[in-house]
């Protein structure tokens, strides 16, 4: 940094050293992603050169006849993922507007740590409740009434099983909630105060400002939090295996149970018999690896523009 | 939207805009309240339902037989802190040095790709991780360890712990590392002892806030610690953790063990709370000082 234009740095042998070194240490995380991504493909080769393509498009999965096809959990995995955006969503949004531009200062600090907090818990912590509290609630009481009332629709029809693909997403979007709303505070708060005096000082009311120029300004940045939120329902693992039901059928109703991609995995991994099994399972994986990475390199380059945005307005 | 936020008729209905700004406050604020609801009651039942199940016996006992009272977890407590500090070993000197480099030689193309790097595998799933270290360790040793435990841990705890390090780093004062060098000392001197010590709460708040992930992770442990119902004796061998436990006895079909369930997630529970409290503590009283 600064310390550059002290050119005091070429005399020093030390210096040299433990600049090599550091840099040995952070090419770890280089080299960490790429072997993830290498052994990820190394394992799935024979499941993609059994059967390649197919595999995302078969709905049949059977280990014991060696029928491997990963439709149904892609199905799983995309359907509680949207289950759980649809309603972390405009939620954690509305926490990060009043955390950022409504609550008074005293109460900013403690109910940021509370949401914070939600992402601390262990996601078994969370299967555990979604087990014993969440699915006896869904089954007893949010079920029946949704299938009363809206029962003439798909995807609330058929009997409350309680373990399903409205648990996992439920789940989900609890877990999910956390992450966008505190990468969406961060966001809001990139946003320069001189924004939000200029509206204020056009006369317009508090939510007028908030839409008029505080969400344009983070608009990329608030897609790039529902982006992380969406990278982290896909992959997020214990918790929605514990309540989603893991029967690999794809069904219309939300009361139905379903499988994900990375409950499949957890489940038969160790498990696997046969060698296309596990290579089968590992594809999955590398799918999964692939979304997840590509979804993330996305949402940082959007929360990125943003503060960089920040940054030169504040500047000019 | 917009037509009717330009339209000028709109402008002249104080009111409305009143209600309408009245309307979105309170939806912001109810919305706030529906995030905290799970959150209190979880804590709520794992409290309670937690008490009600932890017992002297859960802390020092071995897991006994289905269908046997009694019993408890007290090796998969050792294990959690046993997984928790090899991988603290490993993950946090690595860590820290990758954020020494992203904060003090951060300006090159190499120092982006890390940077980027960081961020892209602390969003690669869990049990990903745990498929790597599997296909890395566990095939290779041919059984499953408490030190490939600990090396997937490890790999969760590196990118949170490397970029809160560069965050801290970069607050330091440059005025700083310039009176260190304009003293004489060398460069890594410089960084080491004044810039690092500088930031060396900030960073303790970071490194307990990963451990406290680690401490939870499940889903990476099913494929490399797995689980074991005797004391640890090795590092080569499998070996129990809380978070395995949980999961493995949740799913069971035994009164019994659920009851267990529920003390362990209290005993996991008070450790990431006990740990993020005292991360937030550090960082209140950084801030005090200055």
């Amino acid at each position: 940094m600064a310390a550059d234009t002290h050119e005091t740095r070429t005399a020093n042998r030390g210096d040299l050293v433990f600049q090599r070194l550091i840099v040995v240490g952070a090419v770890v995380m280089v080299v960490l992603l790429a072997a993830i991504a290498l052994e990820l493909t190394r394992e799935s080769r024979l499941s993609l050169s059994a059967s390649g393509v197919r595999f995302l498009g078969s709905t049949a999965w059977d280990p014991v006849k060696e029928l491997f096809g990963g439709l149904p959990f892609i199905y799983g995995t995309l359907v509680s993922s949207f289950l759980a955006l649809l309603v972390a969503v405009p939620v954690s949004l509305g926490v990060a507007i009043f955390l950022v531009e409504l609550a008074p200062s005293w109460l900013r600090g403690p109910v940021g740590f509370m949401v914070e907090l939600l992402a601390a818990l262990p996601s078994v912590v969370y299967g555990l409740w979604g087990i014993f509290v969440l699915v006896p609630w869904l089954r007893g009481g949010v079920e029946p009434a949704l299938a009363r009332s809206l029962g003439f629709l798909p995807f609330f029809s058929g009997p409350s099983q309680g373990f399903g693909m409205l648990a996992g997403g439920l789940v989900l979007s609890i877990m999910i909630l956390p992450t966008i709303a505190s990468v969406s505070r961060e966001v809001l708060r990139a946003v320069p105060n001189w924004l939000r005096e200029g509206a204020l000082a056009l006369g317009t009311t508090r939510w007028e400002m908030i839409r008029g120029t505080v969400l344009p300004f983070a608009r990329s940045g608030i897609i790039g939090a529902v982006i992380l939120g969406l990278g982290r329902a896909l992959g997020e693992t214990m918790a929605v295996t514990m309540v989603i039901g893991n029967r690999p059928k794809i069904a219309a109703s939300l009361f139905a149970p379903g499988y994900t991609m990375a409950s499949v995995i957890a489940n038969e991994y160790t498990e696997a018999t046969g060698d296309l099994h596990l290579s089968a399972l590992a594809e999955i994986g590398l799918l999964l690896f692939a979304v997840t990475l590509a979804l993330n390199a996305l949402a940082r380059l959007l929360v990125w523009r943003v503060s960089r945005v920040a940054v030169q307005g504040s500047r000019r | 939207m917009n037509s009717r936020k330009n339209s000028v008729d709109r402008i002249a209905l104080p009111g409305r805009r009143k209600i309408t700004d009245l309307v979105v406050r309170t939806l912001c604020l109810v919305a706030t309240l529906l995030a905290l609801v799970p959150l209190l009651s979880l804590l709520q039942f794992v409290i309670v339902r937690g008490a009600g199940g932890l017992s002297w016996d859960l802390l020092t006992q071995l897991p006994r037989p289905v269908g046997e009272p009694g019993g408890g977890m007290a090796n998969a407590i050792v294990g959690t802190l046993v997984l928790v500090g090899l991988a603290s070993c490993v993950g946090i000197p690595l860590g820290i040095t990758t954020g020494i480099y992203l904060a003090e030689y951060g300006h090159t193309r190499t120092a982006r790709v890390v940077r980027f790097s960081a961020d892209v595998l602390s969003g690669v799933p869990s049990i990903i991780v745990g498929m790597f270290v599997y296909g890395l360790m566990v095939v290779t040793m041919k059984r499953f360890s408490a030190v490939a435990g600990g090396v997937a841990l490890a790999i969760l705890m590196l990118p949170t712990v490397a970029r809160s390090t560069e965050e801290l780093l970069k607050l330091v004062p440059t005025s700083l590392r310039e009176a260190a060098l304009a003293l004489g000392v060398p460069r890594w001197r410089a960084t080491l002892r004044v810039v690092l010590r500088t930031a060396a709460p900030g960073i303790a708040t970071g490194v307990m806030l990963a451990v406290a992930r680690a401490a939870g992770e499940t889903a990476p442990l099913l494929f490399t610690a797995l689980n074991s119902r005797f004391w640890p004796t090795s590092l080569d061998r499998p070996i129990a953790s809380l978070p395995v436990q949980i999961f493995t006895y949740a799913i069971s079909p035994y009164e019994e063990w659920h009851r267990q369930a529920w003390a362990a997630a209290l005993v996991l529970v008070a450790l990431v709370l006990i740990l993020n409290v005292a991360a937030r503590f550090f960082v209140r009283h950084r801030t005090d000082a200055r």
